[in-house]
C-alpha cells in the first residue's frame, strides 16, 4: 500500500502555515506506518487541540480529536477498552505539558501501550503565538513582550522521571530519524514518547528572529547532536537526540488482564 | 404504598416474589451499590473514576465487581481524566460510567460538553453533597440541578434523570444506560448523599425482565463509505466501533456528516438544532415519574430525591386525615416534562416544590404552569434532609393556617 493510502485527501489543503514542522512529522509518520505494515483497523490516533493536533484529521485511522491537554486520557480509556488496537497521540508541548500535564506524567507512570508524540515548537501556535512550558527563559511571546521569565520542562527528562519505558527525541531536520525513532516507537510494547523539535515559523520563529522554516531547520541541524557523538562529547550544550531510555516494565493493559485473571479464580 | 402510578416505567418488577416460583433476588443494599448492580445488569463493561464523597462506594464496589466479569476498571489520575477516558472507551464500544460528586462533578464538565458534542453515549453519576466548592463533603444537598443542565458550555441538552430509593436507584441506572445508548448522549444519574448512602431492600429483576437497548450499529458494509454524523429523523446515529471497519473522525469541534471539522453556518446550524432536538424533541417520551393520588389534589407537592421521600411522607400522612393532597415525583428533571407538570397540576390551588436548593427546579415550575405566583419552594441547604414537618409547616402558612 502507497503511503498516500494512510491520508485523507479529501480533507486537504492542511490548515497549517507554510514551512510549518507538523506536516513534516506528519509525514514520517505515514511511512512508518506504511513500513511496518500495520492492520489498518487496528490503526487510532487521539489528539488534543492545537496545531498540532490537526493531524488526527489527516491520517485514514480511526480519529478522535478530543479537548486541549486531553489526548492522552482519552487515549487511556479507548487503548485499555481495546488492548488490540495501536494509538498514536500527537500533542504540542502546550497541550503535552501545561493543561496536559498531569495527564502525561500519570501515563507515562502507568506505562500503557501508546505512542505519545511531542511536537515542540516551543509556543502556542494555534492560539497565536502565547508563551509555553517549553519556551524557556528571555523568548518574546505575545504574552511575554518583556521576555518570559519561566523555566522550561525537559520533555525527555519528564518522561524519563516519570516513568516512560520508551524516550526519544529528534527534530523536523532530521526526517529520517523521525521515521526511525518512530518505528522503534511503535514496536515498543508500553509507553513511547517521542519528542520532535519542530519549528513554528510563524510565532516562534517571527518573535524571535529566527529566520523563516529553514533557518530554524539550520538550528536544529546546528544545535544538537547525537547522544553518545563526538560532536556532543565536544560541546555538551547541545540538544542530544536519539533513543533515551528502551527498558521493559509490565505494561498496564497486560497488567490489568492479570487483574481480571486474579478477580476470576 | 397504595395509590402510586408511575410514569414510563422501566419494564422491571420490582415484586421480585411474583417471578415463577423461584426465591426473589433480594439484597439489603445502600443506594450507590444498587446504581453498581444496576449498571452492571445495564452491561456496563467500562468505569473509570476518581475517590469523592458521597460517590466513592460506586468505584469501590466496582472495582471489585468488573474485573470479576472481564470489564475494565480504572481510577484516572483526577476526574477529568476519568471523563476523558469513558469517552475513548465508548468509541471502542464499551458501555462505560463514571461516578463522582461536588467538586468532581465541575471537573467532568469540560468532556461532558465533548460528549454531547460527539455524541459519544456514556453515563455520569453525581452522587450530590452541599456546595459550592468542598462545600459540605458528607451531607446532603441538591444544588447541582442547574450545573446538570447548563454545567458544560455552550447550548445543547442532556438528560438527568434521579431516584429517590434504591429499588429505583436500580431502576433509573438500567433506564440511562437505555436512554443513553439510544440516542447517543451523556446521560446524568442526579442522586444525593441520602439515598447514595441509605439502605434499603433492592430486588434485582431477572435477567431479560428489563428490556436492555444496545448500541445500534450501521449497516454500511466495509469499503462503502459510512457517514457517522449522518443525522436521521428518530434522533438514532448508527455508530461503527474504533478497531471496526469503519474509520471516521470525531471532534469536539462543529463537523459535517463525517465528522470532519467545518464553520459552514448551515452545516452549524444543522448540527446544534440536531443534538438539541434529538432531546428536546422528546420530553414527553424521556419523561419519568410517580404520582399520587394528583386527581383530585387541592395541593400538590412535587418533588426528587431524597426530598421526595419527605414529601411523600408528608402528603399520605396529610391524605390520611382527609386532606386532597397530592405528590409528584419528577424522576427526570431534563429535559425538562414542562407539559406533564402542567398538565398535572392543572387543578391544584397550589404546587409546592421540596428540594435541597435555592429553588433550581422551583423556577423551571413556575415557567411551566399556568399560575408561577401559587408555586411555593420549600427548600432546606444547611446539610440536613428537608423533613416533613418542614414542607407541612411552609404548607399551612400558604394555606393561612399558621405553622
Ligand atoms: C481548555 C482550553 N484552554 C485553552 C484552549 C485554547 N488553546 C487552543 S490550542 C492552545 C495551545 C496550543 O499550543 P500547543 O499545544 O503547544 O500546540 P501548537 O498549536 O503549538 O501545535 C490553547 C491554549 C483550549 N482550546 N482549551
Ligand atoms: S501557527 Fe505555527 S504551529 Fe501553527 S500551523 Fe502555523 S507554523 Fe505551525
Amino acid at each position: 500500500m502507497a503511503f498516500r493510502d494512510y491520508i485523507r485527501e479529501r480533507f486537504f489543503p492542511h490548515i497549517w502555515c507554510p514551512g510549518c514542522g507538523h506536516g513534516i512529522v506528519l509525514n514520517a509518520l505515514l511511512h512508518t506506518v506504511e513500513g511496518l505494515g500495520l492492520d489498518r483497523t487496528s490503526l487510532c490516533m487521539v489528539s488534543g487541540i492545537g496545531c498540532s493536533s490537526r493531524i488526527a484529521g489527516y491520517v485514514d485511522f480511526h480519529t478522535m480529536h478530543t479537548m486541549h491537554g486531553r489526548a492522552l486520557a482519552c487515549a487511556t480509556g479507548l487503548k485499555l477498552a481495546r488492548p488490540s488496537l495501536n494509538v498514536f497521540v500527537p500533542m504540542g508541548d502546550g497541550d503535552a505539558t501545561a493543561i496536559g500535564g498531569n495527564h502525561f506524567i500519570h501515563a507515562c507512570r502507568r506505562n500503557i501501550d501508546l505512542t505519545a508524540i511531542v511536537l515542540n515548537n516551543r509556543i502556542y501556535g494555534m492560539t497565536g503565538g502565547q508563551f509555553s512550558p517549553l519556551s524557556g527563559r528571555d523568548v518574546l511571546a505575545t504574552t511575554a513582550p518583556y521576555r518570559s521569565i519561566d523555566e522550561p520542562f525537559d520533555i525527555v527528562k519528564l518522561a524519563l522521571g516519570a516513568g516512560a519505558t520508551f524516550v526519544a527525541r529528534t527534530t523536523a531536520f532530521h526526517v529520517r530519524e523521525i521515521g526511525n525513532l518512530l518505528k522503534k516507537a511503535v514496536l515498543h510494547k508500553g509507553i513511547s514518547v517521542l519528542e520532535v523539535l519542530v519549528q513554528c515559523p510563524t510565532y516562534f520563529g517571527r518573535k524571535n528572529n529566527q529566520g523563516g522554516a529553514v533557518e530554524m531547520m539550520e538550528l536544529y541541524r546546528d544545535n544538537t547532536a547525537p547522544l553518545g557523538s563526538k560532536k556532543l562529547e565536544d560541546n555538551p550544550s547541545l540538544i542530544p537526540r536519539g533513543v533515551f531510555r528502551e527498558d521493559t516494565r509490565p505494561e498496564y493493559c497486560e497488567e490489568y488482564a492479570k487483574v481480571v485473571a486474579r478477580a476470576k479464580e | 404504598m397504595s395509590g402510586v402510578v408511575t410514569g414510563k416505567s422501566p419494564a422491571g418488577n420490582p415484586d421480585g416474589a411474583k417471578r415463577g416460583g423461584t426465591a426473589p433476588d433480594m439484597h439489603f443494599v445502600q443506594g450507590n451499590e444498587a446504581c453498581v448492580r444496576g449498571a452492571m445488569y445495564a452491561g456496563l463493561n467500562f468505569f473509570a473514576g476518581y475517590p469523592i464523597t458521597p460517590s466513592t462506594e460506586i468505584a469501590e464496589h466496582l472495582s471489585d465487581i468488573l474485573p470479576r466479569n472481564g470489564g475494565v476498571f480504572i481510577q484516572m489520575e483526577d476526574e477529568i481524566a476519568s471523563m476523558c477516558a469513558v469517552c475513548g472507551a465508548a468509541l471502542a464500544g464499551a458501555k462505560a460510567m463514571t461516578a463522582t460528586s461536588g467538586p468532581g462533578f465541575s471537573l467532568k464538565q469540560e468532556a461532558i460538553g465533548y460528549a454531547c458534542m460527539t455524541e459519544i453515549p456514556c453515563v455520569i453519576v453525581n452522587v450530590q453533597r452541599g456546595g459550592p466548592s468542598t462545600g459540605l463533603p458528607t451531607k446532603v444537598a441538591q444544588g447541582d440541578v442547574m450545573q446538570t443542565r447548563w454545567g458544560t458550555h455552550g447550548d445543547h441538552s442532556i438528560v438527568v434523570l434521579t431516584a429517590s430509593s434504591v429499588q429505583d436507584i436500580f431502576e433509573i441506572t438500567v433506564e440511562g444506560f437505555n436512554i443513553s445508548e439510544t440516542y447517543r448522549t451523556p446521560v446524568i444519574l442526579l442522586f444525593d448523599e441520602v439515598v447514595g448512602h441509605m439502605r434499603e431492600k433492592l430486588v434485582v429483576p431477572a435477567p431479560g425482565e428489563i428490556t436492555l437497548v444496545d448500541r445500534l450499529y450501521t449497516e454500511v458494509k466495509a469499503g462503502v463509505n459510512y457517514h457517522p454524523y449522518l443525522t436521521r429523523e428518530d434522533g438514532r446515529l448508527p455508530v461503527s466501533d474504533f478497531g471496526g471497519v469503519h474509520r471516521y473522525n470525531v471532534t469536539g469541534l462543529f463537523h459535517d456528516i463525517f465528522g470532519f471539522p467545518t464553520e459552514n453556518a448551515d452545516q452549524v446550524n444543522r448540527l446544534i438544532y440536531h443534538l438539541v432536538d434529538k432531546i428536546e424533541n422528546r420530553a414527553h417520551l424521556l419523561a419519568r415519574w410517580k404520582e399520587y393520588h394528583l386527581d383530585d389534589a387541592e395541593h400538590i407537592i412535587l418533588s426528587y430525591g431524597a426530598s421526595a421521600r419527605s414529601a411523600r411522607h408528608l402528603a399520605e400522612t396529610r391524605r390520611g386525615k382527609g386532606d386532597r393532597i397530592g405528590f409528584l415525583e419528577l424522576q427526570t428533571l431534563w429535559p425538562f416534562p414542562a407539559a406533564l407538570i402542567r398538565e398535572k397540576t392543572a387543578h391544584a390551588k397550589s404546587v409546592f416544590v421540596a428540594e435541597m436548593n435555592m429553588g433550581q427546579i422551583a423556577a423551571q415550575v413556575k415557567q411551566a404552569v399556568s399560575k408561577p405566583d401559587r408555586v411555593f419552594l420549600v427548600n432546606r441547604m444547611d446539610g440536613m434532609l428537608v423533613t416533613p414537618s418542614d414542607i407541612g409547616a411552609v404548607m399551612r402558612t400558604v394555606e393561612g393556617r399558621g405553622f
